[in-house]
């Protein structure tokens, strides 16, 4: 399942970021907005959200910039995050992010040639016990093996 | 009548395919003609056994696990006709690995349905509650001190006394904050806990609140559990309905409300102070204490902020009186811990015993060694910030101070493998790395110390200069640990030191006779 964004839009932009403004600390709730209605957190919505919160564009773009999940740009269509957290590197993570990488032609942390899958590290899912373990455009795999990542990393291509 | 299934809707029993067996259950229940209800729980903790499928009998609940989408035909031939079946488990309370366990915090988890009040009361749930209306503010501080509570997120701080700091201090408003930031790889306990049990964090954060006179609390999720997004939220409005939470809350005069917030994949936000300032909407960079969040906490004002597993242990502290909780444990570790077993381990998953308990029994007895096999060379107990056990340190019991005296931590329970194929190298190495990213800046040590940390590590892996660089890393360790303000900066250097001190063959060439000469 590919996630579908809007297009960015100053008035829907507007809209969302005033639907959450009178939240008490709302920055954080408001980036998360943009982003899940976009894809991404446009930097023309960086000054909106500072003059909506009463706050300087710096300030903004300091907690913009200060969290790994906010996106500068959109990511490809296809989101295929791997643990790398030390649960899942004893369980043979390393070998399998390689492997990852090595099929898709990026390093982990971009996006293939074709804008179809982004490769991200995610430090842990929490789910340790079923090791080594990703998220496949939301969804969660545990127990991941060669031939698992195998078909994942195939079905994020398609 | 028809037939009552469990199966378990925890992130990770959906990730071994949980969703996939309900949905064959349904089809193929439908297929037959076959009466079904398919009740989605939280996770028993078993995960090696997950998917695990239940199904209520008047003896109590049978167990299979763990099964597949194919095995769904088979497994209700068997149900049908009571016949035996291969991935029979037998009744699931008498499954050793569950039976051995005391579990007071995860009681219902995996037994009731997380979506229902009426299940959570039925099942015990809001008795701390009710408790706590009739005892009043003084008497519920009481109990949670004499139950000797420490904080379960790691740094095990006397829950009664963080209380009653906030209880006296005077604010127009006060504030409690659930740490569900778990960070931690190794540990996934708030998570099951919020997914399988969401009612019982409501209600010890309600228990707070009007112990120290807060009618607001805000539960702060971290990204990367959206499962324990959806379900705290779909369990805060069902609170909501129910009367629990908002005015009036129980049929009291008390008012308290909750709110979901979510991280967004800063590991630094799980340090509390941290935690607060990315609540108000910064960056969250650690704060200077004091002043302590308890005086001076969230927007500025007293606030108790605490572990999910902490709130989460108040109504069975509340419901069952203090003593009965204190009862469990060793020394100044009181109660039970929810250990989570993790990494390469065959028995995988959360055991919540009382204190005291070996870590060699956790690894060996209770996890049953490594799942490829090999011989367990090394466990990683407390997270990324966690030091690195050898075998020569499992009679260690799990106790806050035991781990101390050993150079090591608890932490938040986590406890994660590692078979005889670990380069203790690439360990030291990706703590140091693991701080360098997620340092928020704050502390030159931590921001600064640990990408040289990274570099000299990378030069003892090259074999350059390995007794000079491995004293640099030594003291470069020392000024983190003095020099940081949170536990980011200051304990990174446990995973490293230990893994330095326990496990010196793996950085150091065996000696030649010319240096032994020298």
């Amino acid at each position: 399942m590919t996630a579908l964004f809007e297009p960015w839009n100053e008035t829907r932009g507007a809209e969302i970021i005033a639907e959450h403004a009178n939240q008490e600390g709302a920055t954080l709730v408001i980036l998360h907005a943009l982003q899940e209605a976009f894809g991404y957190v446009p930097e023309a919505a960086i000054p909106m959200v500072a003059k909506a919160l009463n706050l300087s564009r710096a300030e903004v773009h300091g907690v913009f910039t200060f969290y790994h999940d906010f996106r500068h740009k959109p990511a490809g269509r296809h989101v295929l995050k791997l643990c790398r957290a030390e649960a899942c590197q004893a369980a043979g993570g390393d070998a399998l992010a390689a492997r990852a990488e090595a099929t898709l032609g990026v390093s982990i942390g971009n996006t293939t040639a074709d804008n179809r899958v982004t490769l991200e590290p995610i430090y842990c899912l929490g789910l340790c016990a079923t090791a080594p373990s990703a998220m496949l455009d939301g969804r969660l795999i545990g127990r991941l093996d060669q031939k698992r990542l195998d078909a994942l990393v195939a079905e994020a291509q398609r | 009548m028809s037939m009552r299934v469990y199966v378990s809707r925890d992130a990770g029993a959906v990730a071994v395919g949980a969703d996939d067996v309900a949905l064959a259950l349904e089809q193929a229940a439908a297929k037959r003609g076959v009466a079904i209800e398919i009740v989605r729980t939280g996770s028993r903790g078993l995960y090696w056994l997950e998917p695990l499928v239940e199904v209520a009998t008047p003896q109590g609940r049978i167990a299979f696990g763990p099964v597949t989408a194919a095995d769904v035909p088979s497994l209700l031939d068997a149900l049908a006709g009571n016949a035996p079946h291969l991935l029979r488990l037998g009744a699931t309370d008498e499954i050793p690995w569950l039976k051995r366990q005391t579990r007071l915090t995860f009681a219902r988890c995996g037994v009731i349905d997380p979506r229902s009040l009426d299940d959570y009361r039925a099942h015990g749930g809001y008795k701390g509650f009710e408790r706590a209306l009739s005892l009043g503010p003084d008497a519920v501080l009481n109990e949670v001190t004499a139950s000797g509570l420490r904080g379960r997120g790691g740094a095990g701080f006397p829950t009664g006394i963080k209380w009653k700091t906030v209880a006296q201090a005077k604010a127009d408003r006060k504030f409690i904050v659930c740490n569900a930031d778990e960070g931690d790889s190794g540990t996934f306990a708030d998570r099951m806990i919020m997914e399988g049990d969401p009612f019982l964090v409501i209600e010890g954060m309600t228990i707070a609140g009007l112990t120290v006179g807060a009618t607001k609390g805000y539960i702060y999720i971290r990204s990367e559990y959206p499962h324990a997004v959806e379900a705290m939220n779909a369990a805060i409005q069902a609170a909501k309905r129910g009367g629990c939470l908002g005015t009036n809350i129980g049929g009291s005069k008390q008012t308290f409300d909750l709110e979901v917030r979510v991280g967004a994949g800063a590991y630094v936000c799980g340090e509390e102070t941290s935690l607060l300032e990315s609540l108000e909407g910064r960056r969250g960079i650690v704060r200077a204490k004091p002043p302590l969040p308890a005086h001076h906490g969230l927007f500025g004002k007293p606030t108790v902020i605490n572990n999910v597993l902490s709130f989460a242990a108040i109504p069975f502290i509340l419901g069952e009186g203090a003593k009965a909780y204190a009862d469990f444990g060793m020394g100044r570790s009181r109660g039970t811990m929810p250990i989570q077993l993790a990494g390469n381990i065959r028995h995988g998953g959360l055991y919540e015993t009382a204190f005291g308990v070996t870590l060699g029994e956790l690894v060996d007895d209770i996890g049953g060694g490594t799942f490829t096999g090999r011989p367990v060379r090394a466990v990683q107990v407390g997270g990324p910030l966690g030091a690195y056990f050898p075998r020569a340190l499992f009679d260690t019991p799990f106790d806050y101070e035991a781990f101390a005296a050993r150079d090591g931590l608890i932490g938040h329970g986590g406890i994660v493998v590692f078979d005889d194929s670990v380069d203790m190298r690439r360990q030291a190495r990706f703590a140091m790395e693991f701080c360098a990213v997620e340092s928020c800046g704050k502390c030159t040590p931590c921001r600064i110390g640990s990408t040289r940390g990274v570099e000299t590590i990378e030069k003892v892996i090259r074999g350059e200069r390995v007794h000079e660089n491995l004293a640099l890393v030594e003291d470069l360790c020392n000024t983190m640990k003095f020099g940081s303000l949170c536990a980011l900066g200051g304990f990174t250097p446990y995973p490293v030191l230990s893994a330095l001190k326990h496990f010196r063959e793996d950085f150091v060439p065996a000696p030649t006779t010319l240096q032994a000469a020298e």
